[in-house]
């Protein structure tokens, strides 16, 4: 599963049960996110047993698209049955700021630096 | 003219010896397709500024201020272009303009727009709970609430993820700037200290 654009890529590779994010997204409101938010809740609903939530190579990220990957992790956090693994870079600045709250929203969550 | 304040804003800013100012004209573009624009201008303020932090190469720490400075600055100068221009009263010919302005211990971001006279209560009240608000817990709570939300345009995170992730401080100034009809501005005011 992928959406792959000008500025930015998403995919997921079902065998590592990897998402991978890449680029800038910094798209208008919550309607242009929906194809992303509906990826990502068809990846959680098949319940696999652990994800890994690739972030490293995502350079900028706006306030509504730390809104999806919130709504992501909060929906992984309600079913139980789901680990997930955060890689982030410290050296792309918005990771090393803004990550953490996906940490506070699900304490579970392993948050891996690069 | 009739003025109001919210949070930290400072009047009569000193003249900073560097600033730049960008200006946009609301409705020559449609929002959607200027929507680009946003990201561009705070890419171009980002690197701009980077001349004023030389990163040398035998020290890391000047490399990782100078990535830290620029990052801080394409997030909120952008979050700040988005909320001017999906808050902005198009039926009013009144520019967008932002300013940055660098100072020896701290930057300031500046953006002016219009708004609608029936959006400016409700915009007040949030910004009443959100100066008097713990913005830890304001953030964890708004984050939660947006995920109830099936759809929703607006996140309502850039002013606290500017605030608990950057450390940043916000001021507000509202003025009825012409009557008859009546423009009502606001300007955001945005600390960074560096």
């Amino acid at each position: 599963m992928e959406i792959k654009t000008e500025t930015y890529e998403i995919n997921y590779d079902e065998s590592t049960m990897t998402i991978c994010f890449e680029g800038s997204l910094r798209l208008s409101g919550m309607d242009e996110y929906t194809p992303i938010v509906e990826l990502l809740r068809g990846i959680a609903e098949k319940t696999p047993p652990h994800i890994t939530l690739n972030l490293r190579e995502l350079k900028f990220l706006n306030s509504s698209g730390i809104n999806v990957l919130s709504k992501f992790t909060i929906e992984v956090r309600k079913n139980k049955a789901i680990a997930m693994t955060v890689q982030g870079a410290k050296n792309v600045p918005w990771q090393g700021k803004s990550l953490k709250n996906l940490q506070r929203l699900m304490p579970a969550l392993e948050l891996e630096w690069e | 003219m009739i003025v109001e304040i919210f949070g930290n804003f400072i009047e009569n800013l000193p003249e900073s010896p560097e600033y730049l100012i960008l200006g946009f004209s609301p409705s020559s573009v449609p929002l959607q397709q200027r929507w680009r624009n946003n990201g561009l201008s705070a890419d171009f303020l980002a690197d701009y500024l980077t001349t004023f932090f030389p990163a040398k190469e035998d020290d890391p720490d000047t490399q990782y201020k100078q990535e830290e400075i620029k990052g801080a600055v394409s997030y909120i100068a952008n979050e700040l272009l988005e909320n001017a221009m999906k808050f902005n009263n198009d039926c009013t010919n009144y520019p967008i303009g932002l300013s940055l302005h660098l100072q020896s211990d701290r930057l300031i971001f500046m953006i002016t727009n219009s708004i609608a006279s029936n959006t400016v209560q409700s915009f007040q009240h949030y910004l009443d709970k959100l100066t008097n608000a713990d913005t830890q817990e304001m953030l964890i709570t708004q984050l939660e609430e947006n995920a109830l939300e099936e759809r929703g345009n607006s996140s309502r995170l850039g002013y606290l993820t500017m605030i608990e992730d950057y450390g940043a401080k916000l001021g507000w100034k509202f003025e009825t700037v012409e009557k008859d009809p009546t423009i009502v501005t606001v300007t955001t005011m945005v600390q960074l200290n560096i």
